[in-house]
């Protein structure tokens, strides 16, 4: 409470500093129970400003004996106890505290946040790890020569570290890469939960830095994989330049075309979904600190995606990767790039001889991906349409609930919704702020209903049956006039309707059988005559005119993704947080919305799973499903 | 013996300054007579105000009222009007309290007459005519204001003996500002400054420069004259519109008059303090002086000319007037140039005869370690040490002009160990530049704020902000404590390893951490011995520590304020300690009080160096002077200006003949000691310097700064270039070319690390240190 300091900046333009408004010399009195005259209000902020000028000036020569750069509260207090005045108390954290303003006011405020002290004096796990101080010496100039770089010793990692903490990173290392499961959980648990690690960080982010080495064992991999989600989640851990390393191991199961894939029988595509739900949960929850790397990850998930070279299953990569990136990254990267790259698929679909009969397989793979992906694309986009201002106010994504609604049942993969609207989290800003001299800026949205269009010539009525289906929609009644009774009828989910499920392969086999001549839609529907009753009523069939802008809500009702009636959301909102010092606590609560167990056991994407049209993967058998569900279950 | 604190000033020649300064007043009322026109500039200069000295004596004349009060004891000249009336008033106090001893040694001392009343009474009709000293300068009324202002401040400085120096140093504000009170029409100030303006851009070339030093001494004598009188509209206006004229290095101190606008504000400011009680001097060619004074006086412009002769101490020369560079290389502290007069006292700026040391134990080292015919090359060696040593070197001084420590036989092996090492060090040059180490400082989250190493690089300190003091082992050798009384008793004394015996194996460690202060440590020094260390504090205090039990030894207190540098002898026992006080003391180990006090800056005394010899302490302060002080007497004996932000780093070349001294504004200045001049300027830094020191043999200084990079210059050049021009020398004006990049060898970078100390090994390696800034 006493960090309201309104300050008006000096309109003079010859003097530089700042100056306290008489107003705000009033409004601390009137705090004080004191009514000042205007005269004795301006005589005292003038003497206020000069005695803060004064204090100021004498505090700057601490800072010069210290051999700093940055003025600190310390100093400050310093020059104010040598002058015999009060010192200020409460200010001396190390980071800088944020100044924000109010705008209808013209106020000024440090963010005071409360801290529960009881909870502090309590605390068992104050953070340790501070390393020792240390001199160490390196010959930085043979002969006054020597290379032009700077030169002198970083502290790159932590030097020593007690015969504790080796014993235990020996131990956490073997038990998860090691063959007991119940123990590899336990590590985990341990890792994601242990406060006193920070000294080990570094050994823990080189042992997964070895990934590449491994690329033929799937099971490593994914222990790999394991242990960068449990740093990841550890509140008490700051990763800092860290998280590049893990990013970039990261970004190595999802996009590289590992050895282990060679063997169809293995299953890289599980592995490969479940580090790019990685990718997007460390987005979302270390947002401030891999912002930077955003843009580079977008572009080498485009170059990968345009290499016709690349194998499928480093295409399928690039596409759950952007996937896990937000719809913003889909709907920029892989949309437009979707026709040039349609060709090529559409080939090898096409393509029944035995001897293609994996890269078929495969081919269904970035298929079934890249319609998940779209879809949401769709989803997210016609929701931010319709509801910019209620998202923008609050961030509250409580309306996105019903269109997401399967999401709810999956409490191990909570990456946090999508922002709607530019300002309410950082990563879609990330897209403008990207590098200059890429294509982003020359980059337009393509508008919905002509979205919607030339996705539907692309995948025709297996996109459209992707908006009936999920529990979401049957949960409440459409409300759109053009929406057809034939859509009505089916919703109702698989258990209700056991027909779904056994009529989605034949969808599938349709679409096998029938050769692609002329890619329009009127001639995909019109194969597709018998299944009339999935598709959504608003197709393009009756609005053939791409890009009309006009009917937009027409054609893509608006009431089918706002679903005021589901109730509240289930998912809670992330906010990146740094973990710094004392700020640590910072990230705790939100830490218990992930759910430490890993989402294997949940049940409900299989039940989803069986609605989807599943793309030839008919002949495989189900269980299979139950490992790969995580392709289907990303969508998130 | 040593204490020389009360020593105040005397007075000599008081009724000869009497009459000049009726003689004076005449002058200034009727105008000036072209028949004593003469005689007049030449007491102008040197004349306070109340034309108490002689100039015409042509002898040292003080510098300032600071130096006076603490060293005055061989001075002619007499110090400011209040350090009179200051004594006057402690004389008083005595007698009021029936302390005649006491009233008669202060007499003694001071040189008093026996009447005093008289001697007053003339004093204060001088001060009245005068103006300077005082409004109410009334028979008693004064002396009694006077009075309860030194019991204050001497009860608020607890040594007694150091009741003038700090009655000096706070004068009270009303005496100080009662100058100001005469006024002439406020809006007319404008007009004033912009005739004066008007009338230098007129002048010849040749003049103009040296006149247009006047501009920043009267701008602000006159803003301040405005704001005391509570003319604020037009203080603002003044101030808007002539701010933009002075010279940007001023910009510093601008800001600061900028902010004060209430004559309230005046009260405590130090910055005005400075202006006030110290003359901003000027140094002015005599034709310039004549056709600044013909032209005040056509004008009647009194009221500039009341604030020549009060605030400014013109220094008049003969000879050619100066130009802009060479001005302006000159011109930036706190209080104008340093006088002509302050700078010419001799300084014995040579080496001590090294003792002549027996190598018994040499020959058989060598011996041991060559088993081939090199002992027969080391007799000639020894030789031509010893005779190089018995060579009384001219500049120097005397060997026992101040009494130093016997040598005892570990300095005697130590001498051997540097001798051995020097025979082999490199020998430097613009072709062969010294290696680098850099020792960084990791996780340092402390705060890093000194660093020293010993001279033979065995050891190395660092001062932290959360105030501790911790010292790490450079060599494998780890740090050992005596053992505890109990154990030492144990010990056989007679056995030849016994020296090894007394250390505790046990608390063998790389570094050991010294807890005892209370503020952010500014300033460490080793001893030479390596048996102590030094540091200096925010607390006030500056603690030796014994480096063989790693326990603190003595806390020397008298600073009272943050110190913030320390630095031993290098013969040790004595060492040097400056801080935000603008004294700097001189200590001894085994003295708890100081035993010279050094004051005359301006403003805080921001660094500390010993000369080579001992016999002199160089300080380098904010109010952007360097003083060096004579330990013998503590007088001032040199002051450099030509910094234009505080001073931050010092150090003598290893012949003792230069100093180098580094600041805020970046710059690395070069002095010579024994012209007192300004010899060299090396740019390139862009930001403070934090450390200098030269290579063993003065070939290479390295300097170390805050913009992460060490620099080395050459300074043999630096030093060679001078020595062909002695008309520089002659004059006493610098003309400096501008050859900074000719001079640098090298700039090497570290890694976002701040570079604050530099040390050279006795074989010339080059080792620098910093904390690693994330």
């Amino acid at each position: 409470n006493h960090s309201m300091v309104g300050v008006i900046m000096a309109d003079r333009e010859e003097r530089r500093f700042a100056e306290v408004s008489r107003e705000s010399v009033k409004l601390m009195a009137e705090s004080a129970g004191v009514e000042l005259a205007d005269d004795v209000a301006a005589l005292l902020a003038e003497d206020v400003c000069y005695r803060l000028r004064e204090a100021t000036q004498s505090s700057s020569q601490f800072m010069r004996h210290a051999k700093r750069r940055k003025l600190t509260v310390e100093d400050f207090n310093r020059a104010l106890r040598w002058s015999k005045v009060e010192a200020i108390c409460g200010y001396g954290a190390q980071d800088a505290l944020p100044f924000r303003s109010v705008k209808e006011g013209e106020l000024f405020f440090i963010e005071d946040r409360d801290i529960n002290l009881v909870e502090l004096a309590l605390a068992t796990n104050i953070p340790k790890g501070c390393a020792e101080t240390m001199v160490r010496v390196n010959v930085s100039y043979l002969d006054g020569k020597g290379n032009l770089e700077p030169q002198g010793t970083v502290p790159t990692a932590v030097q020593s570290l007690s015969d504790d903490l080796l014993k235990y990173y020996q131990q956490i290392t073997r038990a998860i890469l090691g063959e007991d499961p119940h123990l590899m959980k336990v590590a985990l648990l341990d890792l994601q939960s242990n406060s006193k690690i920070a000294a080990l960080l570094p050994y823990f982010v080189y042992v997964i830095s070895g990934v590449k080495s491994v690329s033929h064992d799937l099971e490593q991999l994914n222990r790999l994989l394991h242990m960068v989600k449990s740093l990841v989640q550890n509140p008490y851990l700051y990763l800092g330049s860290y998280v590049r390393s893990l990013v970039s191991s990261v970004m190595y199961c999802i996009l590289e075309p590992l050895a282990a894939s060679i063997n169809p029988l293995n299953d890289h595509w599980t592995l490969r979904d479940y580090a790019a739900l990685l990718l997007s949960h460390i987005f979302w929850t270390h947002g401030d600190l891999v912002s930077g790397l955003y843009h580079q990850i977008l572009l080498s998930l485009q170059k990968v995606l345009s290499d016709p070279v690349r194998p499928l299953c480093s295409h399928y990569g690039a596409v759950v990767g952007l996937h896990a990136l937000g719809w913003k990254a889909v709907e920029r990267v892989l949309f437009p790039h979707l026709p040039a790259y349609w060709a090529n698929l559409q080939a090898v679909l096409d393509d029944y001889s035995v001897s293609n009969a994996q890269v078929k397989a495969d081919g269904h793979k970035v298929y079934g991906a890249i319609l998940v992906a779209v879809e949401r694309l769709l989803k997210m986009k016609a929701l931010s349409l319709s509801q910019p201002a209620e998202l923008g106010s609050g961030g509250q994504p409580g309306s996105v609930g019903g269109a997401m609604g399967y999401r709810v049942s999956s409490p191990g993969l909570s990456p946090p919704p999508e922002p709607l609207s530019e300002a309410a989290l950082g990563i879609a800003s990330h897209l403008q702020a990207g590098g200059a001299g890429c294509p982003w800026e020359e980059w337009t949205p393509v508008p919905l209903p002509a979205m919607y269009c030339e996705l539907y010539s692309f995948f025709g009525d297996s996109l459209a049956v992707r908006f009936s289906t999920g529990p979401g929609f049957g949960s409440f009644p459409p409300c759109a006039p053009s929406h057809s009774d034939g859509a009505r009828k089916e919703p109702p989910g698989p258990a209700s309707n056991p027909d779904t499920t056994r009529k989605m392969p034949q969808l599938t086999a349709n679409l096998n059988i029938s050769p692609r001549q002329d890619g329009s839609p009127q001639g995909m529907t019109r194969n597709k005559g018998p299944q009339v009753g999935f598709e959504l009523g608003p197709l393009p069939r009756t609005q053939p005119t791409w890009g009309a802008p006009g009917p937009s809500r027409d054609v893509f009702p608006k009431a089918r993704f706002t679903s005021p009636q589901t109730g509240l959301p289930v998912f809670s909102f992330l906010i990146g947080g740094r973990q710094m010092g004392r700020r640590c606590q910072g990230r705790r609560p939100f830490q218990t919305t992930f759910a430490p167990t890993p989402p294997l056991s949940a049940i409900a994407p299989r039940a989803y799973a069986h609605k989807l049209p599943v793309i030839g993967r008919v002949g495989k058998p189900v269980r299979r499903w139950a490992c790969s569900h995580y392709s289907l279950h990303l969508p998130l | 013996t040593h204490d020389l604190i009360l020593h105040g000033s005397c007075f000599p020649f008081l009724n000869l300054a009497h009459a000049h300064f009726i003689f004076k007043m005449a002058a200034v009322q009727g105008g000036l007579a072209d028949t004593n026109e003469e005689k007049d500039i030449k007491t102008e200069p040197s004349s306070d105000g109340f034309g108490n000295n002689n100039a015409n004596d042509g002898r040292v004349l003080s510098t300032s009222p600071g130096s006076s009060a603490s060293a005055g004891i061989n001075k002619s000249a007499t110090g400011a009007p209040e350090d009179q009336q200051t004594l006057l008033a402690v004389l008083q106090f005595l007698r009021k309290n029936k302390l005649t001893e006491s009233v008669e040694i202060l007499r003694r001392e001071a040189g008093l007459p026996e009447d005093s009343p008289e001697l007053k009474g003339s004093d204060s009709s001088g001060a009245g005519s005068g103006g300077a000293a005082g409004s109410g300068d009334k028979e008693g009324g004064d002396a009694s204001s006077l009075l309860s202002r030194v019991t204050i401040s001497s009860s608020a400085v607890a040594q007694t003996s150091s009741v003038t120096a700090a009655g000096e140093d706070q004068p009270d504000v009303n005496v100080v500002l009662s100058a100001y009170n005469q006024q002439g029409d406020p809006p007319l100030y404008q007009v004033y400054y912009s005739g004066l303006k008007k009338f230098i851009e007129s002048v010849l070339d040749c003049h103009r420069a040296e006149l247009s030093q006047l501009f920043y001494p009267l701008f602000v004598h006159m803003y301040l004259e405005l704001v005391y009188n509570n003319h604020e509209s037009e203080a603002k206006a003044f101030f808007e519109k002539f701010s933009g004229d002075q010279e940007c290095y001023y910009e510093d101190d601008l800001r600061v008059l900028s902010s004060l606008s209430k004559r309230e504000h005046m009260r405590g400011n130090e910055t005005l303090m400075d202006f006030r009680t110290s003359k901003f001097v000027l140094r002015i060619s005599r034709d310039s002086y004549q056709l600044l004074k013909r032209h005040l006086q056509e004008r009647q412009n009194n009221q500039i000319w009341n604030i020549i002769q009060e605030h400014l101490y013109i220094d008049i020369f003969d000879g050619m007037p100066r130009s802009k560079g060479q001005i302006d290389a000159m011109s930036g502290s706190l209080a104008g140039e340093g006088k002509r007069e302050a700078n010419k006292a001799k300084v014995y700026y040579g080496l001590l005869k090294e003792p002549e040391i027996e190598l018994p134990l040499d020959d058989e080292d060598e011996e041991a370690e060559n088993e081939e015919g090199k002992p027969k090359k080391k007799k000639p060696k020894k030789d031509s040490m010893g005779s190089k040593s018995k060579k009384q070197d001219p500049n120097a001084p005397s060997q026992t002009r101040i009494p130093l420590p016997e040598l005892k036989d570990s300095d005697k092996l130590d001498k051997i160990m540097y001798m051995k090492e020097a025979t082999k060090r490199i020998r430097l040059g613009p072709d062969n530049l010294p290696s680098i180490c850099f020792y960084s400082f990791l996780n340092a989250y402390q705060g890093l704020t000194a660093v020293d190493f010993t001279d033979d690089s065995s050891l190395i300190a660092g001062g932290f902000a959360d105030s501790t003091v911790r010292v790490w082992s450079v060599t494998p050798k780890k740090l050992r404590k005596v053992k505890s009384a109990a154990d030492l008793n144990l010990i056989d004394k007679e056995s030849d390893d016994v020296l090894e015996r007394i250390m505790d194996e046990k608390t063998a460690s790389e570094s050991k951490i010294l807890y005892g202060h209370s503020g952010p440590v500014y300033g460490i020094s080793f001893s030479p011995d390596r048996n102590y260390l030094l540091s200096s504090s925010e607390d006030g205090t500056v603690r030796l520590w014994s480096l063989q039990t790693f326990t603190c030894l003595v806390g020397y207190k008298g600073h009272n304020y943050p110190v913030w540098d320390t630095h031993f002898s290098p013969h040790g026992y004595y060492f040097v300690s400056g801080g935000h006080d603008r004294v700097a003391r001189l200590w001894a180990t085994d003295h708890y009080q100081p035993l010279r006090m050094f004051s005359g800056h301006l403003a805080d005394v921001t660094c500390t160096r010993f000369h080579p010899n001992s016999n002199y302490v160089a300080t380098g302060s904010s109010d952007r002077t360097i003083r060096l002080w004579d330990v013998l007497n503590g007088n001032c004996v040199r002051i450099f200006t030509g910094h234009k932000g505080p001073i931050h780093a010092l150090a003598f070349s290893p012949n003792g003949k230069f100093l180098a001294s580094g600041a805020t504004d970046g710059r690395v200045l070069l002095w010579d000691i024994g012209h007192g001049l300004m010899i060299g300027e090396l740019k390139g830094h862009t930001d403070t310097i934090y450390s200098l020191r030269f290579s063993r043999d003065g070939e290479i200084l390295a300097s170390g700064s805050m913009d992460n990079t060490v620099r080395l210059w050459d300074a043999m050049k630096a030093f060679d270039d001078l020595e062909t021009d002695d008309f520089t020398a002659a004059t006493g004006h610098v003309h400096l070319q501008d050859n900074s990049q000719e001079l640098l060898l090298g700039t090497y970078m570290s890694k976002s690390t701040p570079v604050i100390h530099l040390h050279f090994t006795r074989r010339n390696l080059l080792l620098a240190t910093g904390a690693y800034n994330p």
